[in-house]
């Protein structure tokens, strides 16, 4: 039998071709490079957070931070319990979901399944404008028009005053909504066509195949944005600092004002708190604090998420 | 030529399942008046004028079809004829695509489903249909059959067991699925979810069943299933199939619409006409018209 034989560097690439490999490589390092710095940031700040936050746990003692229920730490003397800025936090977080996810979702159903083209076209930009006001245009909204318009006159346990968690909480809200609204559509959008066309092929109505069909399939991506919302309202420190006041008042009453971890950090760490000091590193210790609920509530969703889980084939 | 291609065919299909052989012993000895006027099934539905737009584009015209109880009613022709499209008019699942407008009539039972009398959700209760790649939802095999009598009038637990079984069985999957009904859907093979899908569109008792290429992703084997289980269930339900594949038309059904496509004058895209229609015999053996003839015989399309 004969062989066809060619020399060796047949099967190799010459000129611009070998050049363009090069790049590829280049490519691929200079990209690895971008993707480890993400890694690299978190890193840093954590250690950023921890190391002044053990300074502060040395000076006051884990059980004073977490078994004490009142906040003056940059008073004199000074007291560090962390429960109401927790209480606050929480306060805040769990108005601006109740209005975030459930209102998100009704404009996320009314965009996908029954608003009209021409509708949509101009509802969507309008909602990205939303997304995109600054929140510090929201804090003042908060102070101006929904603290006395609104969260006055809904709330009808205590006088509301000037400041309230639940005025913030509202604002908050109204904030991620958009974010809210746009995700959950991206995960009805999702949802293959054939088994909305399935539903309505059983002489299902437009509800009953967005609660039957369209939701319970979406659901998992729902959740995830719904999470999302969470962690943007826990995180939100402009509007609360503006509406919620700064008195870490220890109650349930979300007519009163509150503090929350996050504003508690943004109006701490604009005071003069010399480097070094226990008030200084109390804003770590609170950082820290907000970091492993934050890092909680994401590993709760993920699991949640992970169980929801639909898969279409 | 045609007359040799569809007795082989037939012998064929005789001779690997006698159920799908007398079918069509049923159809020849009907159509030996030559004439499908003269068949004695009544008519359930019937469309007249029938054709469609997707925007400015007519995208299919002028089908006048009747649909007749006890029969198969298939639908054949080279790809962007129209046979989707006129298919989902029998429903009016066309409704739920925005550019689409249907002009003419489709009548089911002397009612035009397109009038005023005409509700959409009950047009497609009555006038289920199986879609052409198997489309269960992400839920249990109970809930997925479950769904459609839960949506038109609750009933209860032991009213909808009843149904789910009803419809299992129907469907030739009960005995395979009965011990692990509360599983999810996806862990059934594409053939035993394509049957599942068929439970779910007979457990809201259909008066008629569309199947818009129902077997075009599956094997052979699992066609076979499918195309025997309609066989067993044309007498509850008339049913309508598109399909791209002459043979399966030949072996299911008793009558066969063939669609083409031509180019209208002013048009940019071709539109499907219906060239013809007439018993499934006749079709595949005699054709009226000659782009029939070339089409089943493989010289077209």
């Amino acid at each position: 039998m004969n062989t066809v034989v060619t020399s060796v560097g047949e099967l190799q690439p010459s000129g611009r071709k070998l050049r363009q490999q090069r790049v590829e490589k280049l490519i691929k390092f200079l990209l690895m490079i971008v993707a480890a710095s993400g890694m690299l940031i978190t890193t840093g700040v954590v250690v950023a957070l921890v190391r002044p936050s053990i300074d502060f746990f040395r000076s006051i003692s884990l059980g004073e931070f977490l078994g004490t229920t009142a906040w003056f730490p940059l008073y004199e003397p000074p007291d560090f319990g962390v429960w109401p800025l927790i209480i606050g936090t929480f306060s805040v977080m769990f108005i601006a979901v109740i209005i975030a996810v459930p209102g998100g979702l009704a404009v996320a159903f009314y965009l996908s399944q029954y608003a009209s083209d021409r509708v949509r076209r101009k509802l969507k930009p309008t909602l990205e404008i939303l997304a995109g006001v600054p929140t510090v245009v929201f804090g003042f909204f908060a102070i101006n028009f929904i603290g006395p318009n609104i969260a006055a006159k809904i709330w009808i346990f205590s006088d509301v005053g000037f400041y309230s968690s639940l005025s913030a909480g509202i604002t908050v809200g109204l904030m991620i909504m958009p974010m809210m609204t746009t995700l959950a559509e991206d995960a009805m959008a999702a949802v293959p066509r054939a088994l909305i066309e399935g539903s309505y092929a059983l002489g299902a109505t437009k509800r009953e195949t967005c609660t039957g069909v369209i939701f319970p399939a979406a659901l998992s991506g729902i959740i995830a944005a719904g999470v999302i919302a969470m962690s943007r309202a826990i995180g939100e420190t402009t509007i609360v600092l503006l509406a919620a006041g700064s008195t870490a008042n220890f109650t349930f009453d979300v007519g009163q004002p509150m503090q929350t971890m996050s504003s508690f950090i943004g109006f701490a760490g604009l005071g003069d708190q010399p480097t070094g000091s226990t008030g200084y590193q109390t804003i770590f210790a609170v950082g820290s604090l907000l970091f492993v609920i934050t890092f909680i509530l994401n590993m709760f969703s993920r699991k949640i998420v992970a169980r929801f889980r639909e898969v279409y084939e | 030529m045609v007359d040799k291609m569809v007795n082989s065919i037939i012998s064929e299909v005789s001779g690997a399942s006698p159920k799908v052989g007398s079918v069509l012993n049923v159809s020849v000895s009907a159509s030996q008046s030559s004439s499908s006027a003269n068949f004695a099934n009544e008519i359930i539905m019937e469309s007249a004028g029938l054709q469609v737009h997707y925007g400015d584009f007519l995208a299919v015209r002028d089908v006048n079809l009747t649909i007749h109880r006890n029969e198969i009613t298939a639908l054949i022709g080279p790809s962007g004829c129209g046979k989707s499209t006129i298919i989902r008019c029998f429903n009016r699942m066309n409704d739920l695509i925005p550019s689409a407008k249907v002009g003419g009539n489709v009548y089911y039972k002397g009612i035009d489903l397109y009038g005023p009398e005409a509700n959409s959700g009950e047009v497609r209760r009555r006038i289920g249909m199986v879609f052409q790649k198997p489309n269960p939802f992400p839920k249990s095999i109970y809930d997925n059959v479950a769904f459609g009598p839960k949506v038109n009038g609750k009933p209860s637990k032991k009213e909808t067991d009843e149904i789910v079984e009803r419809s299992l069985k129907r469907a030739a999957l009960w005995e395979e699925v009965k011990d692990r009904l509360k599983q999810s859907a996806f862990s059934l093979s594409g053939g035993q979810q394509q049957r599942l899908c068929i439970a779910r569109a007979l457990a809201v008792n259909p008066d008629v069943l569309l199947m818009d290429e129902p077997c075009s992703a599956l094997d052979p084997i699992a066609t076979a299933r499918i195309e025997d289980l309609m066989g067993e269930i044309k007498t509850e339900y008339p049913i309508i199939i598109v399909t791209h594949n002459m043979q399966q038309a030949a072996r299911v059904s008793d009558r066969t619409a063939f669609f083409n496509t031509e180019i209208g004058a002013n048009a940019t895209r071709p539109t499907g006409v219906l060239v013809e229609y007439d018993t499934t015999r006749k079709i595949f053996s005699n054709p009226s018209d000659t782009r029939t003839e070339q089409y089943i015989s493989g010289r077209m399309g």
